[in-house]
């Protein structure tokens, strides 16, 4: 029972308690169920401020251990294994984050079943949590497909419309990618006598260099690992759920799919195709960045075409992961460390994004952009934070946006595992096509003169509930843009080692 | 002939305890009034559980007996306590669903624990002749179980189901005669030795084998002889059709484990083709028709046809003596993880089920987790477990499985094995839907003994995913020597 006392043990699985004590309460008593979930997830969020304050980031390696033996039999060597370092400290951070916020966004939103949600909820906080700290690859295949369990219910009971079949889409697109990983996970496990990520990475160069896993091979384990994280990202062309599940998920849904989900499939490279399959990696590079150029460029193509506020965000997601995937793949530090840092500044601006259609969403039950118009004048506060997230979403300067990409496209440049310079100076449009159809979109919505819905419908500003959602957001895109230092040392030690071990 | 001694009756002491008791019973019933025939459940279920608790204290305790006919060791117990509580907990459901059904006969319990002996036979079972005597104790009580609500579907049942069996048991006959024929033997040692020395040549030997593997795939409903499963499943009473599901298919695939592997290495490499076949078919077939179907009862009938496949899985490498130990185990662990959710989802379809099979529909789910909601929790948790998802004892026990499938050799029966469980996900899910994201007004029949079966599944089924060692030990010492 020592394990249980692990701080990381806690920061995963605290949230459980919540959902325990949730669960012996009358569904009737809404807001004392909103309450528990609140101070649930806010207690979690300080839990992981007391970890960061316990990591060290002058130190490479994973840290605060909590390693205890599980199913030790025949060749299983299973572990119950959590750790930290600097490549999922910020998304770990992220993910404790997030949750409160987009809690906090239901409490009017949600008025159904409210006790249900919460529960679903804090299930996927442990879930997420669990996928960012596991080094045991048994583990943390248990982790990623339990996500998929809440996430699932969240859309398809508190969704739009079409809700069922945007659910089971989610899910069986997400499953098909995982049961690849599964056996390529499990004939890994197989060869290399266990399922701890740290051992295994001491003993497959040997495998590698004896021939026991051939090239071949090790190419169709990349491939087997890539299909799950490809998915989840998601890149084109596997991105066809992702419009489905964010327009009807419910607004904190998006907001924690957006923000911290899809981090899920850009971890997971960064985590495991990395490090275990390194000789593919650096072959897979160049594909790889052809498909993230793709992905930008068809992303925010598409998002510009949009009517619907929410597809937009959502397909330029699809664009902006690209960019992640471009930077992880361009395999120098400036490019992972990028890449890293703007899979939290999408977690941000995109979060911001879909927090703030919802909290308009709530008032008018539209997103079509024609309808609006003249928003600006009646709504003065929530015009202001919609600029500062649609400008950070296109990369301002000065803004959070503008560092990761900027960092991504310079890595790009000079990457020699892509070795073409072409791929990189095709995504920077991607950023000058971002700017074109958020400000378009901005421009139809906020300015100009006052639209169907905004003419008829007495529209309220932001309340401070809903203020106080969205200031810890913008906190931090001004931090991270103005300031972001901090956050690259952070990643910086983790990112040299990770690159280090990589036959470039 | 030796006269039986003490070691001997020990060996089959569960199943002695078992068989006297089922006598007992029979002759006891005749004075329980009619209307009162819980009193014949409840005594059969402390018969079951008095020979349950014998079964544990034997677990590590390895014997032979009777001339080596009958075998007590690791796998026949672990097989025993599977099966009697598989018993257990088909009583659980029995006993208000015959009731309100109007088939309560004290005969049905009776019938139950004589078929239950027969499956415990068939596990300790280490000769041929036991094994064909274990299948028929095992299969004629359930023909008349799957009869005995004297309805037209549930006569069909009874008479489709005993048509087929007998042409099954055919089969296992005949086989056993070529095997006799080939190595002058029954019993599975001596024809294990025997096979060595006349090599993987004999022709007599490999299609004995592979009509035994007939025999047993009937019972076990594996495609191509899986058409009986739907109709009988559909048709019976679905207390018995849990029966059917569980141990029926338990104790099929512990006699095809040990008779296999104790018996018929040698001819393993003519046979692996067949059984990958076997299982690669069961998989692809069980899952892509149950995807169209909309009754729950012919839903999870496919279903159990699918998971046979998975089992199956396991047992392709069996003459591959590096891996046939961990493959008999994964088959032993994923039945258990089954038997569970097995029972759990059947007793969620009797809690809806109503007279004149109303309330089997699918459809007839909807809403049922805004009226009951743990009801709906733990037929998520089954379908979950079913679908092979965490965090419950399905993922585990299909990992393990598709884990001696590749250590093995077979990554592409894996492949297909993952790929099955995907389609799988579709069918689960939409019950999943119903029951979460559709109106409806589903009416449950509240029954203390149901409440508890499903309860204790759904909880199992979750927590023993997190703690499984013990189950696996229990696995892993049950190998076949």
């Amino acid at each position: 029972m020592k394990f249980l006392l692990q701080p990381l043990t806690i920061l995963t699985f605290l949230p459980l308690a919540g959902v325990l004590v949730l669960a012996f309460i009358d569904p009737g008593r809404k807001n004392v169920i909103r309450w528990i979930a609140l101070v649930t997830s806010l207690v979690t969020f300080l839990v992981s401020l007391w970890v960061f304050s316990m990591f060290d980031s002058s130190n490479p390696d994973l840290q605060l251990e909590a390693k205890y033996p599980w199913i030790q039999v025949a060749g299983w060597n299973v572990y119950y294994y959590l750790a930290v370092d600097g490549l999922s400290i910020l998304l770990v951070m992220l993910t404790a984050f997030l949750t409160p916020i987009s809690i906090l966004s239901t409490w009017s939103a949600v008025e159904d079943r409210v006790k249900d949600f919460m529960i679903f909820f804090l299930l996927l906080e442990v879930g997420m949590t669990g996928v960012f700290l596991a080094q045991d690859l048994f583990l943390f295949y248990i982790f990623w497909e339990f996500t998929l369990v809440p996430m699932y219910f969240l859309i398809g009971i508190w969704g739009g419309p079409r809700r069922v079949y945007a659910a089971i889409k989610f899910f069986l697109y997400t499953m098909a990618g995982s049961i690849l990983m599964l056996v390529a996970i499990i004939f890994l496990g197989i060869k290399a006598d266990t399922f701890n990520v740290p051992t295994m990475l001491v003993r497959l160069p040997d495998l590698y260099a004896t021939g026991t896993i051939p090239a071949s091979v090790q190419m169709l384990l990349f491939i087997a690992f890539a299909a799950a994280f490809a998915i989840k990202v998601p890149m084109w062309p596997l991105h066809s759920w992702l419009p489905d599940a964010h327009v009807e998920a419910p607004t904190a849904g998006s907001v924690i799919l957006a923000g911290v989900l899809l981090k899920m499939g850009t971890y997971g490279f960064l985590r495991f195709n990395l490090p275990l399959f390194p000789d593919a990696s650096v072959q897979a590079a160049p594909w790889i960045a052809l498909l993230a150029t793709i992905g930008i460029i068809y992303g925010a193509a598409v998002s510009y075409a949009q009517s619907d506020v929410k597809k937009l965000v959502a397909y330029s997601s699809v664009s902006h992961l690209g960019f992640v995937m471009l930077g992880l793949f361009a395999l120098n530090p400036e490019g992972v460390a990028g890449a890293i840092l703007q899979m939290v500044n999408h977690g941000l601006s995109t979060g911001a994004l879909f927090l703030l259609v919802g909290m308009i969403y709530e008032q008018t039950h539209t997103r079509e952009i024609k309808v609006y118009g003249g928003l600006w004048k009646i709504t003065p506060i929530f015009g202001t934070i919609m600029l500062i997230a649609s400008l950070s979403s296109m990369g301002l300067p000065g803004l959070n946006g503008f560092v990761g990409e900027f960092t991504i496209l310079l890595g790009a440049f000079g990457s020699e595992a892509i070795g073409n310079p072409w791929y990189a100076g095709i995504s920077a449009l991607g950023v000058i096509m971002a700017a074109v159809y958020i400000l378009y979109m901005f421009q139809k919505v906020f300015l100009g003169p006052a639209g169907e819905i905004t003419h008829h419908h007495e529209l309220k500003d932001l309340n401070w509930r809903e203020i106080i959602t969205a200031i810890p957001l913008v906190v931090f895109m001004f931090w991270i843009g103005l300031y972001p230092k901090p956050f690259f040392d952070i990643l910086a030690p983790a990112v040299e080692k990770l690159l280090s071990a990589l036959p470039l | 002939m030796t006269p039986p001694t003490f070691i001997d009756f020990y060996s089959l002491l569960p199943y002695i305890i078992l068989t006297v008791w089922a006598c007992i019973i029979l002759l006891v019933d005749l004075f329980i009034p009619k209307g009162r025939k819980g009193i014949t459940a409840v005594l059969a279920a402390i018969g079951i559980a008095v020979s349950l608790g014998y079964s544990i204290t034997q677990t590590g305790i390895e014997a032979s007996g009777f001339t080596d006919m009958i075998s007590l060791d690791g796998f026949s117990t672990f097989a025993n306590v599977l099966l009697l509580a598989s018993g257990l907990f088909s009583i659980a459901l029995s006993y208000g669903y015959t009731k309100r059904m109007g088939i309560e006969r004290g005969e049905y319990y009776t019938l139950l624990l004589f078929s239950l002996t027969g499956m415990m036979l068939m596990a300790q079972a280490s000769d041929l002749i036991i094994v064909f005597l274990a299948l028929e104790l095992l299969s004629i009580p359930l023909y008349v179980l799957s009869a005995i609500s004297r309805k037209l579907q549930s006569e069909e049942s009874g008479l489709k189901y005993f048509l087929l069996g007998a042409f099954a048991s055919g089969f296992v006959v005949y086989g056993t005669a070529l095997i006799f024929g080939a190595t002058g033997s029954t019993n599975l040692s001596v024809i294990f030795s025997q096979a060595a020395s006349v090599g993987t040549s004999n022709l007599l030997l490999t299609i004995g084998a592979a009509l035994l593997l007939v025999g047993f795939g009937f019972k076990v409903a594996a495609v191509p002889f899986h058409m009986w499963t739907p109709d009988v499943y559909q048709g019976a009473p679905t207390s018995v059709t849990a029966f059917m599901a569980a141990g029926a298919k338990i104790a099929g695939f512990v006699a095809l484990f040990r008779v296999f592997a104790t018996a018929f290495p040698s001819v393993a490499s003519n046979l692996t083709d067949i059984l990958w076949a076997l299982s690669a078919l069961t998989m692809i077939v069980g899952n892509l028709i149950a995807i169209s179907q909309t009754n729950i009862k012919r839903m999870l009938a496919y279903s159990a046809i699918a998971h046979a496949g998975y089992v199956l899985m396991a047992f392709v490498p069996y003459g591959n003596e590096t891996v046939s130990a961990t493959a008999v185990a994964a088959g032993l662990f994923y039945l258990a993880a089954y038997a569970l959710s097995n029972f759990g989802s059947w007793a969620v379809v009797i809690a809806l089920e109503k007279s004149e099979g109303r309330g089997l529909g699918i459809d007839d789910y909807a809403g049922l987790a805004k009226k009951y909601p743990a009801l709906a929790l733990c037929m998520t948790v089954f379908m979950l477990s079913l679908i092979g998802f965490p965090p419950t004892l399905g993922m585990v026990g299909k990992f393990y499985l598709f884990r001696s499938a590749i250590a093995g050799g077979f990554t592409g029966l894996a492949l297909i094995g993952v790929i099955t469980s995907l389609i799988s996900a579709y069918y689960y899910l939409r019950v999943v839907v119903n029951m979460y994201m559709k109106e409806g007004d589903p009416d449950v029949e509240r029954e203390p003994w149901l409440g508890l079966t499903t309860s204790v599944t759904a909880i199992a089924t979750v927590v023993v995913s997190f703690v499984p060692q013990f189950l696996f030990l229990l696995a892993y010492t049950a190998v076949l020597r």
